[in-house]
């Protein structure tokens, strides 16, 4: 009798043990696959900021001393058009066309062209630099990219960039308050700077 | 300059050599198929800087110490 029972116990346990082995094995998978160490694939809150901090050098060592202290001070840049074949001077009915011009480049916000003389405020260019390869969900370049890449496209070969541009009156995107208070900020800017150096110069000579 | 990253190195070496030379070239034609501006800052006769594009190798001059790629121009907003 004794020896009945163990028998048929021990073939209980055995079949157990071939309909349980397999979901142990499958919860020990599991168990073991939520504790492995997961290489880090989440959003990276330094990388902007390291990225940024790259593209200011960057800028730094592209442009001039001055349009770097007023990219640094105002938070914009101003490059000269190159496409004026007018008369030196301008601020007149008469000069108007053909006279001395230039542009605002912000970050990420379109290029402002402007008569230097009269602050009159000639359009707006909506330029991107979209990642192709990646045309969906395209990330953004750094502020200070956007900008030296706006930067570079105008001094290198402004006809190509304005022809891609979309050009707009003034107002559409940058209020047109703001850009005229931007340029005073600017001549405010350049006076300040000028003294400065007008200073520097006399203590040099004395 | 790429989108979310920023500055990245793509490659350097010296084109007077020649494995350096042609790896330069690759690269440079490699960045330009993928629909990348080329562009090397310089300074202006008047003393201001300026961008000179360029879009073979050929053109970049002998003594510019690099070539900046960034994304080409599109019309936004």
């Amino acid at each position: 009798m004794l020896l009945a029972l163990s028998a048929t116990a021990i073939v209980i346990v055995a079949l157990m043990w071939e309909v349980c082995m397999p979901r142990i094995e499958e919860e020990l998978e599991k168990r073991r696959a939520r504790r492995a160490y997961v290489e880090g694939v989440g959003f990276d809150p330094g990388r902007e900021r390291r990225a940024e901090q790259r593209a200011r050098q960057l800028l730094k060592s592209c442009v001039n001393d001055e349009e770097w202290a007023m990219y640094r001070d105002l938070g914009f840049v101003r490059v000269w058009g190159r496409n004026a074949d007018g008369p030196e001077q301008g601020g007149t009915d008469r000069t108007l066309e053909g006279a001395p011009y230039a542009y605002l480049v912000y970050p990420h916000k379109p290029i402002i062209s402007y008569l230097p003389q009269t602050r009159q405020l000639l359009s707006e260019y909506c330029v991107e630099f979209p990642d192709e390869t990646r045309p969906y969900g395209s990330a953004r370049l750094p502020d200070s990219d956007d900008v030296l890449a706006k930067w570079m496209a105008l001094t290198g070969d402004e006809r190509r960039l304005i022809a891609s541009a979309n050009m707009h009156l003034p107002g559409r995107q940058v209020d047109p308050k703001q850009a005229r208070r931007d340029l005073w900020r600017l001549s405010e800017w350049e006076r300040a700077r000028l003294a400065r150096e007008r200073r520097s110069a006399s203590g040099a000579q004395a | 300059m790429k989108p979310g990253h920023g500055e990245v190195l793509l490659t350097e070496g010296d084109p007077e050599l020649r494995e350096d030379e042609e790896r330069l070239v690759l690269a440079f034609r490699e960045q330009l198929e993928q629909g990348m501006w080329a562009a090397v800052p310089e300074h202006a006769p008047n003393g201001r800087r300026q961008a000179r594009m360029v879009k073979e190798f050929s053109e970049i001059p002998t003594d510019a110490e690099r070539v900046i790629f960034f994304p080409r121009a599109a019309g936004g907003c």
